[in-house]
């Protein structure tokens, strides 16, 4: 966007304010997100810039919030550091075992909604589907409908669904279900909730990504002899591959960082990283908080990468130059 | 010649008629169409709108009161609306007030009434205490007991919970209250709290899609008109913090605007404010605005730019070549094009703030609260049907908003990144 040479003295001027305006909107966007990276590195527990961070003196600086990520929860904090400490973070530290609760009902839940989610794409995005419309509403709603009355819902139902863990079916399904048998308190319900959430996400970017492929190729398979087995794992999926990952990673983010279904169904023993950060904000607000907050900040970043990286594979791959 | 294809019909190589052949080969497709969506189609409805759908009903249902009191639920089935409470009614009272001391279910049928008829939890706890010893005539000595029991207007809200089901909820959740005569009135201003959350919840998310559809306009644009390269350069500004948590994004912001934060602290440094006249910015009405805007840009980025990045530049040149001033180019041809854009991140905005609950529970302190919070507060107390009867008006605002979504945009036309 260049100023044309008829521009009038006004103009320019507005050519100019509009771009001051464009940055101060991206300042806004990205600023309160990078600002939380130095705070972290504050050796007073205070939310803001102290003195010495500002003249850049080493001592203003420390690690220790995120030392004590580490230490917080474990019974001998001070004992030194060797394989035995390491084996007492891994297994006792507050931060740590939030850290894998949440790794693990985000990988499952992120599974369930990708099989899921791509299957159905594959049959929504067929021009035969019917009641489509229909049906695609239903699936988007858990992104629309507001996620309290989601938690409502869920807290009740779960608290019903219990099967006795003596029963037959109860002694199968009990390592998954809360001790009393229900799918409140447990693994299992948040993974389904979280799924349930994740859905949406899976839904509109495969689809997004099979409206630009080529049904041709299909037919093209099956008249060289593919049975549709191989013409999904040989045609079809490796070029809505990049979609399907793009996918997944919105519903394991949306795992990663749902705090609200949690707060209703969950019990002591689902504590998550997004759980604990929000005990952390309404309670004693430390700059640990802040120190998490960086390290989920580089994560999405990464997260972020991989997507753009493959959004762009799969438009060249489609033929589309890349937007 | 004419009736030829009735007698001669097009046959398929099997010497099927073509026309059958192809309406199932069609009924084939469909199936297998509507196979592949099933699983997540069930998955879907089992624990997701059926635990809704139950969650609703709770919002009609609710027996803490009929359960505990069976005499007066047939007195109030023989009597008809309008017939004068008499002794017999007191008595059946009376009975079930000692049934209920024995049974320690006094506060629970209280509570019921309670929700339209403030007061009554204590003075059902206490009159049962009592109810024991009273001896005849009933009548005079209850309301003795607490002048509230000859209150009209109380016995037409125990006739409304003897039956489980009542719209008692959906009238508390309205701020109306019931009448003697069985019907329902408002309650007085000072006490409309509902209503009142209702609408701020409306203005407050009004606000924040303004707010976003002012910040997200120029820059759409700017991503539109620039190279692909330059965009999508800017495109990975916007979603960053679209894919960075939201607690760490309401945490960024508690840093910057809390009073001993990092903005006052910069108005300070540079002379603005007076160190002690430093500004709230946060834990309030503002705080939740602001945060939200932050929170739901990308949402409103998102449309807005797919829809600028295909309108052709070539309409506001022969706009200018043919004497249109830049602000008439703007006002008559570039912005009716990008009208589709504006509505989808309007009504996504909208939609999606309307429905918030973090943000506002976590910095939004005292007036920065919305519907959502509410909802929760009520689940807290265990006061379900309450919560349920306010998550259905809730969520009947947001369907009809997504439904005006799908009508006017089409859900399938959403896009993320």
């Amino acid at each position: 966007m260049s100023l044309p040479i008829y521009a009038s003295p006004l103009e320019r001027v507005w050519y100019y304010t509009f771009r001051v305006i464009c940055v101060l909107v991206f300042v806004f966007l990205v600023a309160p997100i990078l600002i939380v990276i130095p705070l972290s590195f504050n050796v007073e527990p205070y939310f803001t810039f102290t003195h010495k961070m500002l003249t850049f003196d080493p001592t203003g600086y420390s690690l220790r919030w995120y030392d004590l990520l580490l230490t917080q929860g474990l019974q001998n904090p001070d004992a030194p550091r060797d394989w035995a400490w390491w084996g007492q973070v891994w297994e006792q530290a507050t931060w740590v075992k939030a850290a894998k609760n949440s790794l693990w009902i985000g990988i499952w839940a992120t599974v369930l909604a990708t099989v899921l989610g791509t299957t159905a794409a594959l049959g929504l995005t067929r021009p035969e589907m019917p009641y489509r419309r229909v049906i695609m509403a239903i699936l988007i709603s858990p992104m629309i409908v507001p996620i309290i009355i989601i938690a409502t819902g869920l807290f009740f139902a779960y608290s019903s669904a219990c099967v006795p863990p003596d029963s037959a079916i109860g002694a199968v399904l009990s390592p998954f279900l809360s001790p009393k048998g229900c799918l409140a308190n447990s693994h299992l319900g948040i993974i389904l909730a979280h799924a349930i959430l994740g859905i949406p996400f899976v839904i509109i970017t495969v689809s997004a990504t099979l409206q630009g492929f080529d049904q041709s190729l299909i037919r093209a398979a099956a008249s060289l002899g593919a049975s549709p087995r191989t013409t999904f794992f040989k045609v079809i999926m490796p070029l809505i591959l990049p979609g399907i990952i793009s996918g997944g990673l919105f519903a394991f983010v949306t795992s990663f960082d749902e705090v609200v279904a949690v707060l209703f169904i969950a019990g002591p023993d689902q504590q998550t990283i997004p759980r604990q950060m929000w005990n952390g904000i309404r309670e004693a607000i430390s700059p640990a908080i802040l120190a998490v907050a960086t390290i989920l900040v580089i994560v999405s970043i990464a997260l972020l990468a991989t997507v753009e990286l493959l959004r762009r594979r799969s438009e060249r791959l489609r033929g589309v130059t890349p937007q | 010649m004419a009736d030829a294809p009735q007698t001669m019909p097009l046959q398929t190589a099997d010497g099927r008629p073509l026309k059958a052949a192809l309406a199932q080969a069609q009924v084939k497709a469909k199936r297998r169409a509507f196979l592949l969506v099933l699983p997540l189609l069930a998955f879907v409805v089992l624990s997701f709108v059926f635990p809704i759908f139950q969650m609703l009903e709770r919002s009609v249902f609710n027996d803490g009161f009929s359960a505990n009191t069976p005499s007066l639920t047939a007195w109030f089935s023989q009597h008809p609306q309008g017939a004068e409470i008499d002794e017999s009614a007191y008595a059946a009272l009376v009975a079930d007030l000692v049934t209920m001391q024995k049974a320690k279910t006094a506060g629970q049928a209280g509570t019921r009434i309670n929700y339209v008829y403030p007061g009554t939890i204590s003075v059902f706890k206490s009159t049962a205490r009592d109810a024991a010893k009273m001896v005849p005539p009933l009548k005079d000595a209850v309301i003795a007991t607490n002048p509230m029991w000859g209150d009209p207007v109380l016995w037409a809200a125990m006739r409304n919970a003897s039956h489980p089901y009542s719209t008692d909820f959906y009238m508390a959740a309205t701020d109306r209250k019931p009448t003697a005569d069985g019907g329902s009135e408002k309650v007085a201003p000072e006490q409309r709290i509902y209503i009142y959350l209702f609408i701020k919840t409306f203005i407050l998310s009004g606000v924040i899609t303004g707010l976003c559809l002012l910040l997200a306009f120029p820059i759409a644009h700017l991503m539109a008109v620039l190279p692909t390269a330059k965009s999508n350069l800017l495109m990975i500004l916007v979603l960053l913090p679209f894919w960075t948590s939201l607690l760490v994004r309401t945490t960024a912001w508690i840093a910057l605007l809390q009073e001993q934060g990092v903005i006052n602290d910069i108005l300070v440094t540079l002379g603005i404010l007076a160190d002690d006249g430093r500004v709230r910015m946060i834990y309030n009405q503002i705080g939740t605005i602001i945060v939200m805007t932050h929170i739901l840009l990308p949402f409103m980025v998102l449309p807005l730019y797919s829809v600028m990045r295909v309108i052709p530049p070539s309409y506001a040149r022969a706009a200018r070549s043919l004497g249109a001033t830049s602000w008439t180019t703007f006002r008559r041809i570039y912005l009716p094009q990008t009208l589709p854009g504006i509505a989808a991140g309007s009504l996504l905005v909208f939609i999606l703030a309307v429905g918030y609950y973090i943000t506002p529970a976590l910095v939004g302190g005292a007036d920065g609260q919305l519907i959502s919070n509410l909802i929760s507060f009520h689940m807290n107390k265990a006061n379900w049907s309450m919560a349920a009867a306010l998550a259905a008006i809730l969520l009947a605002a947001v369907l009809i908003l997504y439904w005006l979504y799908d009508q006017l945009i089409g859900i399938d036309r959403l896009k993320l990144g």
